[in-house]
């Protein structure tokens, strides 16, 4: 079960444990639930945070939700990625179209 | 340290049997004093090589995936082998962002990301009999793990 803050039009969504292959099914069909009974989400923050490893397969769920929300006319960001998540999400390009948000900037998200 | 070591496993191409991979890499490596960022390297260029084996080589069906490490010196060597369908093109398989499922949300990403986490990488395959991923990786001992 995912960790929620609803704030206005916005949804924070902890991630926790690990996302690969296997994990990474569950976890998109929770995000996909959560965006799908709310039309209202017009910005999806991933909190990584409590994310304690990620490989290639999380690229896939990010890019995804991305997608959906860039077709709602909504954005998606990220926050709190360990060093190690960083250098993953960098390499796959993520970065040059997904913001990484520091707190301040989570705070006036 | 021990000079040289070596170890393998088996198990079957079950998704869950990915972070199981992973654990058996990271506790095998341990003794090589490799650094926190080290370690994570290795467990994710292995999830990597683990996850095509069962996504790609064996397509969702049961079949056995061989884990092997050795070390020697400061080198650890792992090679991941399947017995699925194998891969006709390696090189076009290698290509960044190629996938041959996009409809699954595959980045495409995984041979990159053993390539970038690890020191070399080769992949031999034969359509029909199967692929075996081999990477190379110096530790530096003198990590905190």
């Amino acid at each position: 079960m995912l960790q929620t803050i609803r704030d206005g039009e916005r949804l924070v969504v902890r991630l926790n444990g690990e996302l690969d292959h296997f994990c990474a099914q569950s976890i998109r069909r929770e995000l996909d639930a959560l965006l799908e009974a709310d039309k209202g989400i017009r910005m999806l923050i991933l909190d990584f945070t409590t994310l304690s490893f990620m490989d290639s397969s999380g690229i896939g769920v990010i890019l995804g939700r991305y997608r959906i929300m860039r077709d709602r006319g909504g954005t998606l960001a990220v926050i709190h990625m360990n060093r190690h998540i960083g250098r993953i999400f960098h390499m796959s390009g993520m970065d040059r179209i997904i913001r990484q948000l520091d707190k301040q900037q989570e705070a006036q998200a | 340290m021990n000079q040289h070591n070596e170890m393998q496993t088996t198990f079957l191409s079950l998704a869950e049997n990915e972070s199981f991979a992973r654990v058996v890499i990271a506790a095998f490596a341990v003794q090589m004093s490799p650094t926190v960022s080290e370690i994570a390297d290795v467990k994710t260029a292995v999830s990597e090589a683990v996850t095509n084996a069962i996504v790609h080589g064996y397509e969702g069906t049961k079949g056995i995936v061989e884990l092997r490490a050795r070390i020697d010196g400061s080198w650890l060597t792992v090679e991941v082998q399947d017995r699925g369908k194998g891969i006709a093109d390696v090189d076009q398989a290698m290509e960044p962002f190629y996938t041959s499922h996009p409809e699954q949300e595959r980045s495409g990403m995984g041979f990159a990301v053993m390539q970038t986490f690890m020191d070399e990488l080769r992949v031999d395959s034969q359509p029909g009999a199967g692929t075996t991923v081999s990477m190379r990786k110096r530790i530096r001992a003198g990590g905190v793990v």
